[in-house]
């Protein structure tokens, strides 16, 4: 076996006899994930607008749209839909107990089969000014929705005149049925970004990243100070080789964490991960880039204290600029600016992308800026070599 | 300072020939800043042949042994093991050479065995090997029955004991051991002499710091004495106290000033040498007998004489006579 990968699998059974890195590669970050997520994750996850409707007009179609359409946004958790007269709509929108109310007036189905427009309007609140849009563009795709319907109507009423009203109504019904459903597209700013549970597992699993890793590159120092690394300088291998062991081993060290603690946020907190393939890619990168930190720290450290105490440091600084405590497009535009050069940032983004449920190619921006920093540390890394694996 | 070297007795020390030194060392030098540690170091060890380096703290032997080792780089010099140059990069050197360091360089959350095996996949000795080699090194160093327990659960005597197996388990042409027995019982101590005579009797070329003149006198060829990074002398330890054999050694422990009372033993006509250390004074002297009323007069002069001892000349005599220092402080 290649002397490397001998001191990798030295290095790794030393690990796992040892409680520590277990603790923070995976119990901390998971148990941390499980606590923030109980604590913020409702008021982090996008509020559910309340909505309310008022039926005037109580036909099959005006029914088709309480059902159906508001009936969709409420099962996707986008809104809570009450169902109330006029007064109570306009009382609670404008105290402020709902963000929007949608009145079908009476003659609704009877205009969606006449040539007249058929009308949908909408109470909406000025303190709710999310809500409303997203309200008034469900009345108006509906309404559009419509006029294929109503098209429909007009030419069945052409062809055969002696329809009765309740025929109408039933072609009426089942054009409308045909109607795509409402689409709600950007309802708010929250495209790229994680529901809470997700969000927390995943920044929590970036953040102890830089700490699990420590334990493969930072052992140099270790080695130097036990003076083990005398020996393997004495042995027949050579200095980069020792090296590559040690970097292999956070490797290695990184992805199973990573791994375990998305595998288990999925399972016990509930998470949800994009693509898998796009997500193995984002662990692979995101672990190569903190490898990389971590080996540049290591390289300047003389004493394994010093190189925890700097890990420790730039671990939260990387994580806070980054993401890992709060998401940074709250924070205003200098720090989504600063984020940008930490890897935090560009794991996190990277899982919103996929979050969206778009395949693997969604991921591959921020891969290759994960893979450009790992690139960029390993070979700083690499030139200092003469002082990191040395007496 | 004077180089002595063992020229003299030339007939005596059968000269290595090039061709069967396991090590040649030629003027190597290496600095620590403005600390010349190591300073136009030259010997030679051949096959079978233990060879001591005796030195205070701080004379230079770690960092000779770190540079013969491929552990360090020379500022200048050359070292040659088995005829193959050395530097940080050469594979075949270092593989002829079981290095064992002055500090216990072990992995304590492994066992001992697990430390051997991962050494000897170092120097890519395959498994099956690896397993009869283990078993081998561990009964030399009679830590058979503790091989499954983890190292951190070892006596210090038994993690002296495996630090030199694991500088034996690849068979090497050259063991370098860097005062092996520090802080060791004298069961264990007995033991790691034991070893070291008889893989030299097998032919190991044997490279040895220590601060115990019985460990040289014992174990050692030819030693040779270091301080401040030169070698000083070189010879058969009988050699080179045969050297000194007109000086005795005489040591009293003084109450009072010490300082004051070696000068004035510098003095006599009799006295050769005289130091002062921690918790006596040495005085060299070419006969106890005659100059030992003197000697003891002039120091109680400075105090009280709490005991006088007369020495036979040996590897420490000859130390303190070179040096003017006693080799352990
Ligand atoms: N890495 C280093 N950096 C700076 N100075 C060093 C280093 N290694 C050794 N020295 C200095 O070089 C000199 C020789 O040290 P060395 O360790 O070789 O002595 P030694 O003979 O082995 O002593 P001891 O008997 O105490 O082990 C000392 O003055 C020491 O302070
Ligand atoms: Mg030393």
């Amino acid at each position: 076996m290649h002397p490397s990968l001998q001191i990798a699998a030295k290095d790794l059974r030393q690990r796992a006899r040892d409680r520590s890195a277990f603790l923070l590669a995976i119990v901390v970050p998971f148990v941390l994930a499980a606590v923030f997520s109980l604590l913020f994750g409702p008021a982090a996850t996008p509020r559910a607008f309340d909505y309310a409707v008022v039926d005037l007009d109580g036909t099959a179609a005006s029914r088709a749209f309480t059902v159906d359409v508001l009936g969709a946004l409420q099962a996707q958790g986008v809104a809570e839909v009450s169902e109330v007269d006029e007064p109570e709509a306009r009382a609670g929108v404008r105290d402020g107990d709902l963000d929007a109310a949608f009145v079908l007036p009476p003659g609704f189905a009877a205009d969606v089969a006449s040539p007249r427009p058929a009308e949908l309007r909408v109470i909406g609140s000025a303190d709710s000014p999310t809500a409303t849009v997203v309200a008034r563009s469900v009345a108006r795709s509906y309404v559009e929705g419509l006029d294929a319907a109503r098209v429909a109507v007009a030419a069945v009423r052409a062809a055969r005149p002696a329809l009765t009203p309740a025929e109408i109504e039933r072609v009426a019904q089942e054009t409308v049925h045909d109607v795509s459903p409402v689409v709600v597209e950007d309802v708010s700013a929250t495209a790229r970004v994680l529901d809470a549970k997700t969000y927390f597992a995943a920044a929590m699993a970036v953040f102890f990243l830089l700490f699990t890793v420590q334990f493969g590159v930072s052992s140099l120092i270790d080695e130097r100070g036990e003076g083990t690394l005398a020996r393997l300088l004495a042995a027949p291998i050579r200095r980069w080789e020792i090296l590559a062991g040690k970097l292999l081993t956070s490797v290695v060290l990184g992805i199973v964490s990573l791994t375990v603690l998305l595998v288990a946020s999925a399972a016990m907190l509930g998470a949800r991960w994009g693509d898998p393939l796009g997500v193995g890619l984002l662990v692979v990168s995101g672990v190569l880039a903190g490898t990389g930190i971590t080996s540049v720290i290591a390289s300047l450290a003389r004493t394994s204290e010093q190189a925890g105490t700097w890990q420790a440091v730039v671990a939260v600084t990387l994580g806070l600029l980054g993401g890992a405590f709060f998401p940074v497009r709250q924070a205003g535009a200098v720090i989504a600016n600063l984020s940008l050069v930490t890897p935090h940032a560009w794991f996190l983004g990277g899982l919103g992308d996929l979050a969206g449920g778009g395949g693997a190619a969604g991921a591959l921006p921020s891969v290759a800026v994960l893979l450009g920093i790992a690139a960029v540390t390993t070979g700083v890394a690499l030139l200092r070599i003469g002082r990191t694996v040395a007496p | 300072m004077n180089v002595e070297t063992s020229s003299t007795h030339a007939a005596e020390v059968a000269p290595p020939t090039a061709v069967g030194d396991v090590l040649r060392c030629t003027d190597l030098r290496r600095s620590f800043g403005a600390v010349q540690a190591v300073d136009a170091v030259s010997f030679r060890i051949h096959a079978g042949e233990t060879y001591g380096l005796l030195g205070p703290n701080g004379a230079g032997k770690t960092t000779v042994i770190s540079m013969v080792s491929g552990v360090l780089e020379a500022d200048s010099g050359s070292v040659l093991v088995d005829g193959v140059e050395m530097h940080p990069g050469a594979l075949t050197a270092k593989a002829a050479i079981g290095y064992v360091p002055q500090d216990v360089a072990l992995y304590p959350d492994l066992t001992g065995r697990e430390n051997l095996l991962f050494f000897a996949s170092l120097y890519r000795i395959g498994r099956r090997r690896a397993r009869s080699r283990v078993a081998e090194v561990l009964d030399i160093v009679g830590l058979t029955e503790r091989a499954s327990d983890r190292v951190e659960t070892y006596s210090g005597g038994m993690k002296r004991r495996l630090n030199i197996a694991v500088g034996l388990i690849h068979r090497p042409r050259l063991l370098v051991l860097d005062e092996p027995t520090v802080g060791v019982d004298p069961q264990s101590r007995n033991a790691i002499l034991g070893s070291v005579e008889r893989l030299s009797t097998e032919g190991m070329g044997v490279l040895y710091t220590t601060h115990y003149m019985e460990e040289a006198e014992r174990l050692c060829d030819r030693v040779a004495i270091m301080d401040l990074g030169r070698l000083i002398a070189e010879g058969r330890p009988r050699q080179l106290t045969a050297r000194l054999g007109d000086s005795e050694h005489i040591r009293l422990t003084l109450e009072g000033d010490s300082t004051r009372a070696v000068a004035a033993l510098r003095d006599l006509p009799r006295v050769t040498g005289a130091t002062a250390t921690d918790d006596a004074i040495d005085v060299l002297v070419p006969d106890a007998e005659s100059a030992l009323p003197q000697v003891i007069q002039v120091a109680a002069a400075q105090g009280t004489v709490r005991s006088v001892s007369v020495d036979e000349p040996d590897l420490e005599t000859v130390f303190l006579r070179l040096t003017g220092k006693r080799l352990r402080d």
